[in-house]
């Protein structure tokens, strides 16, 4: 019998397609996510919005915090790590959550590095802009990867240019004769053997959720209609008018992203979603999605 | 991400090369595969290397004319809710008694299919909806939390003559069997991880994580004795 192996840790992602995971505060948020039917919630002290307006250095949750959410639900339970902290990801591991998101959203701890993640028996998602990130993130051990798009902007344009970014680097290796596949890994940044395995299969050898920006039904159904595979929801529920009413229509919205009449449906009446942010607004050193290297 | 199968697995047989099919001149079988949320594309590739025809059920439309069903693995609180809410639940359970549908269920789908989930249910809100069509008794998160998630090697004798690869994420163990049902593979300390109940099949860990199709020949194989018996009834 053999524990945490690399099947285990990606497989628990592949368990989670299709669905919603949810950025939670208090265990009272993280009830009513698992009511609304997320796969999973990610535990922290702030959503990206607040940690976006309120500014300082953003770390690591309070274990207390984090125990207390693995208390009030059934469902995996994730919590964030600085990134290149590894220190941060063994305290979370030793509290036992079941996944750790090496993120962006947190000021960094190391600004050439990122953890290590083979070392550690807890699966890690990692955020990515494109494909090469995305290599590179799996390279060191990540199990799952979920694109970045801007976290707590209630904007989803930079969630599907960074889908597309991802779609379109896999696309174009699937298309190239093996002997460009070299250069293609040099240019990327990327491991070559991950690089040959991508263009053979078409496909990211570990699944691929969104992230950053999804405030709706619709944008959600868009982003599983453009090829991810599930998704992350921070702001976009709690920062809203009815939490409760949004998460649920999420849920339903990313199981039946195709069905446009049942997104319609699931739309109605949800009052008002979170404030966004118009990108340009945003001053490029306060871009979330430029940390990760 | 909604891909071709991988190039690495074998072609798929025809859907007559099928052993559980072959020399049978009745259409080859469908077998459905929920889709509401989990890992229901590794059971539509599974089913693919076997050369048998599949459909994503996601409302209770989907599920016409199908001879089987398998209930992937996922979150067993959200499928259960977006079961409830499509409607599916009661379409399902209806077709599963009255029209003798043979169901599968792994991991998530296993616990969808107990009758008795004990206080290892969701701990707030309505009860977690089960589809009740198996008897038994089921503990959810049974091995603690993705820490202690793992491999091994069981024997099935009634599956296949040869230990076959059990992957095991955050999953469920069948605590007490009811009247009727058959214990097809145990762990070492002697719980039972999965089961049958005439044309109802239950695995607490996933087959269709890994490349071995033993459990899903299985599966086809009671689809199509029940399909062989529906058209001689």
């Amino acid at each position: 019998m053999e524990v945490s192996t690399w099947t285990t840790k990606a497989g628990l992602a592949r368990m989670l397609k299709g669905g919603v995971i949810m950025d939670v505060v208090t265990p009272e948020q993280a009830q009513i996510a698992e009511e609304a039917g997320a796969t999973a919630v990610m535990a922290l002290e702030r959503v990206p919005s607040d940690i976006r307006a309120q500014g300082g250095v953003a770390r690591m949750s309070d274990p207390d915090l984090i125990l207390g959410i693995k208390e009030a639900v059934t469902i995996p339970v994730m919590a964030k790590a600085r990134i290149g902290h590894f220190v941060e990801a063994q305290v979370l591991e030793a509290l036992g959550v079941d996944y750790v998101d090496e993120s962006e959203v947190l000021t960094p701890a190391d600004d050439r590095y990122h953890i290590n993640k083979h070392d550690f028996r807890v699966p890690f998602v990692c955020g990515a802009r494109d494909l090469g990130e995305a290599l590179r993130r799996i390279g060191e051990g990540a199990a799952m990867i979920r694109s970045k798009g801007e976290a707590g902007s209630g904007n989803i344009v930079e969630a599907v240019r960074h889908l597309r970014e991802i779609t379109d680097g896999i696309r174009r290796l699937r298309s190239m004769p093996r002997e460009e596949l070299m250069t293609a890994a040099k240019e990327l940044g990327a491991p070559y053997e991950t690089v040959v395995r991508v263009a053979e299969t078409g496909e990211l050898p570990v699944v691929l959720f969104c992230a950053g920006g999804i405030a709706t039904p619709a944008d959600a159904a868009l982003v599983m209609q453009l090829g991810a595979e599930g998704v992350f929801v921070g702001s976009g529920i709690f920062k809203s008018n009815d939490p409760a009413t949004r998460a649920r229509a999420i849920v339903e919205a990313t199981t039946h992203y195709r069905d446009a009449s049942l997104v319609a449906e699931v739309s109605r009446g949800l009052g008002e979603p979170m404030r966004g942010l118009d990108l340009t607004a945003i001053p490029a050193r306060e871009m979330l999605a430029t940390r990760g290297w | 991400m909604t891909t071709p199968a991988s190039l690495e697995e074998p072609a798929a047989l025809p859907p007559t090369e099928h052993p559980a099919i072959a020399g049978s001149s009745s259409p080859p079988p469908v077998i459905g595969v929920l889709a509401l949320q989990g890992a229901f594309a590794e059971h539509v590739r599974a089913l693919a290397r076997l050369g048998v025809i599949s459909r994503e059920v996601r409302l209770p439309a989907d599920l016409d004319g199908l001879d089987g069903l398998i209930v992937p693995g996922g979150e067993s609180t959200t499928i259960g809710k977006l079961l409830g809410r499509t409607g599916l639940l009661d379409a399902i359970r209806q077709q599963a008694t009255a029209d003798a549908l043979p169901v599968w269920g792994t991991c998530a789908g296993l616990i969808v299919l107990a009758t008795d989930i004990g206080d290892s249910g969701s701990r707030i809100g309505q009860p977690q909806p089960l589809l009740g069509l198996m008897d038994l008794r089921v503990r959810r998160n049974a091995f603690g939390s993705q820490l202690d998630s793992f491999e091994t090697d069981l024997a099935a004798p009634a599956v296949a003559d040869r230990p076959l690869p059990a992957v095991f994420i955050r999953a469920p163990v069948i605590e007490a069997t009811g009247d009727g049902v058959e214990v097809l593979a145990r762990l070492p300390d002697g719980r039972p991880v999965a089961a049958r109940q005439g044309r109802f099949l239950a695995t607490a860990f996933h087959p269709e994580l890994t490349d071995d199709l033993a459990f899903h020949r299985y599966f086809v194989e009671v689809v199509a004795a029940e399909a062989a018996e529906r058209r001689s009834a």
